[in-house]
């Protein structure tokens, strides 16, 4: 088969959805024809659901649903990191069983590697699974799980070795939620929502055709899905868009994300909300005020560099260049912008700074950016470990000595977790 | 100019500390905080009986204790720091001291005895929906009944917000004006039976759960002056300035705490084999917060200490410690949740109950900026 080009496979998909797109049909009978068609996860191999496509085609091709107003795969939340490590580490068995579901929605998955002892050092995990009359037995405790008190699977990092070094004592395993061994508590953050959970295992079965890839390669495993995260950090927001239009599949889909999403409204509100400083500068007349508007010029200059470094990142890399320093300081910077927001939103609010629920300005949108701006310095690696990782991988500056590496697990100091 | 806190002193803070840890544990802070009232009964009677606090700054010829804002202040330092749960600000900081400032000697022998020995709770509103915290902003009317000569009573219309205790204090002192009066002309102080007739009181939902605010209607309620008719202007400014002072003294006594609590978790958090107290990250930002709190418990303890000694320039060193105080209680506490990780962030964690006080006290009684401005419209060569 000759490479076609981008123009040619722009028709091909435009006149498939023309044909097949159907806003009547249901969601899961819609999705299974798109994994049929391979048009629904276009970037993946043709074996599974795809077409072996370019990310740059996979873009074009989203344009296209989008300008069709078709609904695309379920590509919410964990489910996605699941797809994308078990494409690269699954066995045969494990693509058969899930990737389907994955991409129907009918499965929801979660992520189960931070622990309340290792969170910046997650590598130092102590939950634990041990082969016991051939099944794996895990005991331990996972927090900060997104989705785990609607998921059905868990991807599952756990210490199989504490004689080797900490990295290579860990094994990745797929973990059916829906068991007796698995208690998931809701954590409560200090805004008061509960969006993750607390994840505890009593004896939890995992059948041992379901670790992926070999014993001790957890670590590996783990960085794949890592990777993919980072990656598509920004796609929980951007794929859940629902529209009002009638039709099934549209009722069906706004359902979906309605349910997947109700945890995280104020997801936005953690970033700081700089899209809403101008308003309400005006609404509290102080737009006018030269200090205010010094603040403000801060705020937008920081918000709008982060975006174009963001950018230029995005541009090298769709060029093919090795990402650059750019890809990595992008997280830092989100959190000067929350941190600065923070500070504007007050600063704009006056004594309403001082109120909260819907006594908050904007229904407690206000009150929900004072208090949520702290996480975005912490979740996903704090502020401290993305300077080591940028002095030290993008910067080359020497590596800090490490105690915890260079002996067996069982001998590395930890926290003493109950 | 004094730089040390006396034996007694100390002794009165220790003394204090060691009441308060004991009865404002957060375990007890985070029960109260759901609350109505936000208090406990038994622990207010020993702050008033038996400790004699809210009579701390008020004289002893109106049932005080009789010392100045330096004791004052110590006592808020460590009320600030325990996160006490009690109507102590209200009541003794803004309703007596506007008395102080303003009644005439009969209605101090009237109103601050209750007060002192706290059987009464009394507050102080006079912000407005506007959120302003000086006389300009005050848009509430004061009718006199009669021809305008003292003795009259006055009939207050409009609305007060972001009244602290305002839900539950027994008295209230109102800042009103005369009707078309604008500026620092026609402003009177009233007092006001929080069960008068046309009063209608709602609890606000308040960012820090530790301190109550309520908007309070006012609809024809009848009041009584307090001082001279049209004379409040500069003792509610004096007021405010003093008031700005106690609670910057509040406000670096829960720093402190954050930065305490902070370098004690640092020392027992491991993470890749060590203490994160170890890595010099870490280390730099527990300096950075000791010199800035150190720096803000410099400022509130002068100010209050020129506040006493009544030097020229105190209202201007009151701006400079309650703008200190806000930025670097905000920022210690922001620091103090990052160096918690993930734990920061929960509600069980004890850090964001100070965080909302820091958030909440750094726009009471006027942000950093607003402070700075007055500093400098203040200031003395
Ligand atoms: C809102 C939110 C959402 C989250 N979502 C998820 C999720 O979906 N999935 C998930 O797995 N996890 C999630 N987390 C957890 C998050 O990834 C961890 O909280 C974070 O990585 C920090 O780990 P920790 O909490 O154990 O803090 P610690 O690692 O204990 O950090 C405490 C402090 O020590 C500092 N520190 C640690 N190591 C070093 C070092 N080497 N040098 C200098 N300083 C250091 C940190 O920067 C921090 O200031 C979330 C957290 C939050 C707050």
């Amino acid at each position: 088969m000759t490479e076609q080009t981008e123009g040619e496979i722009r028709s091909e998909v435009r006149a498939w959805l023309e044909a097949n797109w159907d806003s009547n049909l249901g969601l899961v009978e819609w999705r299974l024809k798109l994994a049929d068609s391979g048009w629904g996860v276009p970037t993946w191999p043709t074996e599974w659901y795809g077409k072996g496509l370019s990310d740059g085609m996979g873009r074009m091709i989203d344009e296209e649903f989008e300008r069709a107003g078709a609904v695309t795969v379920a590509r919410t939340g964990i489910r996605n990191l699941a797809a994308a490590t078990i494409l690269a580490h699954g066995s045969t068995m494990h693509k058969e069983k899930f990737l389907l579901r994955i991409l129907t929605g009918e499965d929801s998955w979660c992520q189960l590697f931070s622990e309340p002892g290792s969170g910046s050092d997650l590598a130092g995990a102590t939950t634990r699974a041990d082969m016991k009359g051939n099944k794996w037995i895990v005991n331990g405790q996972k927090v900060w799980t997104t989705s785990a008190h609607h998921a059905q699977y868990g991807l599952l990092l756990a210490r199989t070795d504490w004689d080797v070094a900490k990295h290579k004592g860990l094994s990745y395993f797929i973990l059916d939620i829906e068991q007796d061994g698995v208690d998931v508590q809701p954590l409560r953050q200090m805004n008061g929502h509960a969006s993750f959970n607390q994840v505890f295992f009593t004896d939890a079965v995992i059948e041992p055709e379901f670790l992926v890839s070999e014993l001790g390669d957890g670590w590996k495993v783990a960085t794949t899905t890592l990777m993919n995260e980072r990656r598509g950090a920004d796609g929980l927001r951007k794929y859940a868009k629902a529209t009002e239009q009638p039709g099934r599949a549209y009722a069906e889909e706004a359902e979906e994300i309605a349910h997947q999403l109700e945890p995280y409204k104020w997801y936005p509100q953690r970033a700081g909300r700089v899209d809403l400083v101008i308003q309400r500068a005006r609404e509290t007349g102080k737009l006018d005020d030269p200090t205010v508007r010094q603040e403000i010029a801060k705020l937008l200059t920081l918000s709008k560099t982060t975006q174009w470094t963001a950018m230029r990142a995005r541009a090298a890399q769709e060029q093919g260049g090795p990402p650059g320093p750019e890809g990595s300081l992008g997280k830092l910077s989100a959190s000067n912008v929350a941190r600065k927001a923070a500070l504007v939103h007050t600063m704009l609010s006056g004594a309403d700074a001082m109120l909260t629920g819907d006594d908050s300005p904007l229904e407690g949108v206000i009150a929900e950016i004072l208090v949520s701006t702290p996480a975005t310095s912490i979740a996903g690696g704090t502020d401290e470990i993305q300077k080591n990782i940028i002095s030290e991988r993008v910067l080359k500056l020497p590596k800090e000595t490490r105690f915890d590496t260079d002996r067996p697990f069982r001998e590395v100091p930890r926290n003493i977790v109950e | 100019m004094n730089f040390n806190f006396t034996e007694e002193q100390q002794e009165f803070r220790l003394v204090l500390r060691r009441f308060l840890e004991d009865k404002s544990p957060t375990t007890e802070v985070r029960r109260l905080m759901e609350t109505d009232e936000g208090c406990d009964p038994e622990v207010w009677r020993q702050v008033c009986q038996d400790l004699g606090l809210t009579g701390v700054h008020i004289p002893e010829a109106y049932g005080g204790q009789g010392f100045g804002f330096v004791e004052l202040g110590i006592v808020l330092e460590e009320m600030g720091r325990a996160l006490l749960c009690a109507p102590y600000f209200a009541s003794t900081v803004l309703a007596a001291t506007t008395i102080l400032n303003a009644g005439t000697e009969e209605q101090k022998v009237t109103y601050l005895p209750p007060i002192a020995a706290g059987d009464v709770i009394a507050t102080l509103a006079f912000t407005e929906d506007n959120g302003r915290w000086d006389n300009e902003g005050v848009e509430m009317t004061a009718t006199a009944s009669g021809d305008g000569t003292s003795g009259d009573s006055y009939t207050l219309n409009g609305t007060k917000s972001f009244v602290l205790d305002g839900a539950t204090a027994s008295q209230i002192v109102v800042l009103a004006r005369k009707p078309g009066s604008t500026g620092d002309v026609g402003l009177s102080l009233f007092m006001v039976a929080a069960d008068a007739d046309g009063l209608g009181r709602r609890k606000l939902k308040s960012m820090d759960p530790t301190r109550k605010l309520a908007r309070l209607e006012f609809k024809n309620v009848s009041a009584a002056l307090i001082g001279e008719e049209g004379g409040a202007a500069v003792p509610f400014a004096r007021t405010i300035d003093q008031a700005a002072v106690c609670l910057a003294n509040e406000m670096v006594g829960g720093a402190d705490k954050l930065r305490e609590t902070a370098v004690d978790y640092t020392l027992l958090r491991v993470q890749f084999g060590r203490a994160i107290g170890s890595f010099q990250a870490i280390k730099h930002k527990a300096a950075d917060m000791l010199l800035e709190v150190e720096s803000a418990k410099s400022a509130a303890y002068y100010a209050a200490e020129a506040l006493d000694d009544d030097t020229e320039d105190w209202p201007a060193v009151a701006s400079l410690a309650k703008a200190c105080a806000s930025d670097t209680y905000m920022q210690t506490a922001i620091v103090t949740t990052q160096m918690h990780g993930g734990i920061g962030f929960t509600w069980d964690n004890d850090t964001h109950l100070w965080f909302k006080r820091a958030k909440s006290s750094e726009a009471f009684l006027g942000d950093s900026h607003h402070h700075r401005e007055l500093m400098m419209q203040r200031w003395q060569d």
